[in-house]
């Protein structure tokens, strides 16, 4: 069996350069459809036999986004919108964006005016997402968005197809979670940069292709002997937690990530779409399952309860939270959800992280603090 | 009996005192009284008889009278990031003080929020919930992906609107009455008009008063529009201010030299720094979005779903630009000064978009400057003045050149 660290070379490379990725997509003929965050189904853009291309920002300096957003909006608009302006996203048929946070709402136009030839799709979903009204307007939505979607690849969008790209990624997100308890199991051998590599990927990837890449990986560390590693268990929460020179900080200073409760990561596959009689409607009662993220409508904070079962399952020393700079959800979340760690025991620590300027030397400092403290 | 005739300003000061007091009374009765978000359908409480607060007004008041800072910092010290509406920052430090100096409202049974301004207000409103523990009814409007509130929004809409009055009759007790709703919209309709002829009156050279005014007056807009004493009130202001455009009068401070859009929320902590900065040059504001954005106009119910979504910050880009460039030329303005305003992540993100877009169609120059709606350290008089006494010489310039 191929040693897991062969396996996990191919996901790290996959992330250090995306647009490769893209690149290869539509030099064979295929079109690519950019999906920004947050809860964009990729289903409907497989179900026109397109391919969804993950925008999560990226860690560079912008130089022209500046023209359209100020300083304090987040990152990852200001470097996905960079990202457009330079070029470097030539080729996407559209770029999907929803508009369930205050800063997404103005990327539409400033996308459409400032990179100008790639449409966007507005994917709005419904906040009261757990009623019977939210759940059919979300319905309805991204019914709207598949004509749309279906316009574009110049094909029919049917059902069947949309059932079976359900599947698809349900059967990704379940290998997601098999290879999160298996990369959980053995710190030894997949840090917590190389875990964040695996699950990204999937954003670049063919979800059928990073689906058998994860399971073979997966496998290859269920056939490790016990781990006999002896470090600090941390979950994460955010938006995103994939900087590498972040996250191999927390390596060097002995933490491995046993789960996480973020944006990009298990917020997105820790449940399946449910399989109804109209596909739609699954997708939008996944948005009314879904937990754990803050541009999520949360009245009772279920995210702080559920962030506690979480540290709580993972036996873990304690949670790092990864705060998107300039991030208002997340910035709102950060109280209630810190008293309710603090209520149940759980120290908690919180790293700002900005896309624009990727330097975690203060991070540093403070993770070896708090690893000290966890060592007591 | 003959009562003397009063003005309109102070009519609607004592009618805002009186909603405020009304609030007060129906807390000490041991009524429910809600906090409410300034855009969410205040049809559904006027008509129920339910009274409402609105912590907005609050933070704007607050501001405007020197608490900005020490309530912000003391929401920070809470954990708030200073990054975060100066507005909410002010109503956290409330709900953790229990007193203001500046200014109280009795604290709620429960809470009635609504995006359409903003998703900011959601989670302000999540955390309200919770510190208060008090039951939150969210109708959430989804921002506009073109220039109508389609069907499948309108639906949504309704649907909320109804489960919002089955749960307030649950928590207040009190039942809504259909009929009395259709009163309230009428009057709603009746006050919405009144509001934007009085606002429409700017349109006049000179301008029959001072823009900065609206600031003062939208308040009633904002808190009773569905009362016939804010409709009445309205009415007469729109009278005053006609009756002075005829006679070519302005209550305006000096001689209107130039006329501008003024784009954003006032700086309420900074008022007087931004007045003075216009009106010591000679420039009135004759323009702002504020005319429209209390003004809801509909005929039915499914109208009165889509005008809420209509509402500044919810329409989507080219209708909210085609609202100021139209406004901007009915008015007759020389320049704009558009408030990056640092609370306001909705408004400030596509700004410069729409001050580039502004300028190309109405082909006057325009200027931005850096503030906050409430948290006075945002703002820097020394770059104001520079910025307005930039537009001042681009549009003296221009005046010297028409001529």
């Amino acid at each position: 069996m191929e040693k897991p660290e062969n396996l996990l070379a191919p996901f790290r490379a996959l992330c250090r350069n995306p647009g490769a990725q893209l690149d290869k997509v539509l030099a064979e003929g295929k079109k690519a459809v950019g999906v920004l965050p947050y809860f964009c189904p990729e289903e409907l853009v497989y179900a026109v036999g397109m391919r969804p291309f993950g925008l999560w920002g990226a860690e560079l300096e912008c130089a022209s986004s500046g023209r359209y957003y100020p300083g304090f909006i987040c990152s990852i608009l200001h470097t996905t919108l960079e990202m457009g302006l330079r070029g470097m996203l030539d080729g996407l048929s559209a770029v999907m964006v929803p508009t369930c946070c205050d800063a997404l709402k103005s990327f539409g136009p400033n996308w459409k005016y400032g990179v100008g030839a790639i449409p966007v799709i507005d994917a709005a979903w419904g906040q009261n997402r757990k009623t019977p009204a939210g759940e059919e307007f979300t319905r309805a939505s991204f019914r709207r968005i598949l004509g749309r979607l279906a316009e574009l690849a110049g094909r029919r969008a049917s059902d069947a197809a949309l059932a079976e790209a359900i599947a698809v990624c349900n059967e990704n997100r379940a290998a997601l979670r098999a290879f999160t308890a298996a990369a959980a199991a053995h710190p030894e051998a997949v840090s917590p940069a190389d875990r964040s590599a695996v699950l990204k990927a999937g954003f670049f990837l063919d979800r059928k292709e990073h689906t058998a890449m994860v399971r073979a990986l997966t496998e290859a560390l269920n056939a490790l002997p016990e781990s006999r590693w002896k470090g600090l268990r941390l979950v994460t929460t955010g938006i995103l937690a994939d900087s590498p020179a972040l996250l191999d900080i927390l390596g060097e200073s002995g933490f491995a990530v046993m789960d996480d409760q973020v944006a990009q990561e298990s917020v997105l596959f820790r449940r399946d779409v449910p399989v109804t009689e109209d596909p739609a409607l699954g997708l939008a009662r996944y948005l009314g399952q879904a937990e754990g993220c803050s541009v999520l409508y949360d009245p009772g904070k279920e995210r702080g309860r559920e962030l506690v079962r979480l540290a709580r399952a993972a036996k873990a020393d304690g949670v790092l939270w990864v705060m998107a700079k300039f991030c208002d959800p997340e910035e709102f979340d950060l109280v209630p959800v810190k008293r309710m760690l603090e209520d149940a025991g759980i120290p908690l620590l919180t790293v700002e992280a900005d896309q624009q300027s990727a330097s975690y030397e203060q991070a540093r400092s403070a993770l070896e603090a708090f690893a000290e403290m966890l060592r007591g | 009996m003959n009562e003397e005739k009063r003005d309109a300003k102070s009519v609607l000061r004592a009618l805002q005192d009186r909603i405020a007091q009304d609030a007060w009374d129906a807390k000490n009765r041991g009524e429910k009284v809600g906090w409410c978000a300034s855009n969410f359908p205040q049809e559904i409480t006027t008509a129920m008889g339910i009274p409402v607060v609105y912590p907005e007004n609050m933070g704007a008041a607050v501001g405007a009278k020197g608490g900005g800072r020490r309530m912000c910092e003391h929401a920070e010290g809470l954990g708030y990031s200073a990054d975060l509406c100066s507005y909410a920052r002010i109503n956290f430090s409330y709900a953790d003080w229990k007193e203001c100096p500046e200014l109280e409202i009795p604290f709620p049974d429960f809470l009635l929020c609504c995006n359409n301004i903003c998703n900011c207000m959601i989670k302000w409103y999540e955390n309200l919930a919770l510190e208060l523990d008090v039951p939150l009814i969210l109708i959430d409007i989804p921002h506009l992906d073109g220039e109508a509130c389609d069907e499948d929004r309108v639906k949504y809409i309704r649907a909320q609107f109804d489960d919002c009055i089955a749960q307030l009759e649950a928590i207040t007790g009190k039942r809504m009455d259909y009929d009395r709703l259709t009163e309230v919209m009428a009057v709603s309709q009746r006050s919405s008009r009144a509001w934007l002829r009085a606002v429409g009156a700017m349109e006049h050279v000179p301008s029959p008063f001072s823009g900065f005014d609206i600031f003062n007056n939208m308040a009633v807009a904002c808190v009773g529009r569905g009362t016939v004493e804010a409709a009445e009130a309205f009415e007469l202001l729109a009278e005053e201010y006609e009756a002075l455009a005829k006679e070519g009068k302005s209550s305006f401070k000096g001689e209107e030299k130039y006329r501008i859009l003024f784009e954003g929320i006032a700086c309420w902590a900074n008022l007087r720094a931004t007045y003075k900065g216009l009106q010591s040059r000679g420039i009135n504001l004759t323009a702002t979005v504020y005319g429209p954005a209390f003004s809801f106009l509909y005929q039915n119910l499914d109208e009165l779903m889509a005008a809420y979504a209509q509402v500044p910050n919810c329409a989507c880009f080219e209708h909210e630009l085609e609202l100021r460039v139209h406004d901007a030329l009915k008015n007759k303005v020389d320049g704009a000064v558009f408030h990056m305003n640092r609370s306001c992540k909705n408004w400030s993100g596509k700004l410069y978009e729409l001050e580039r877009q502004f300028r190309v169609k109405t082909g006057v120059p325009t200027v931005i400057f850096d503030g906050d709606q409430s948290d006075p350290r945002c703002f820097s008089e020394a770059q104001y003045e520079t910025r307005i006494q930039a537009l001042t010489e681009i549009m003296e310039a221009n005046k010297k050149e028409a001529r």
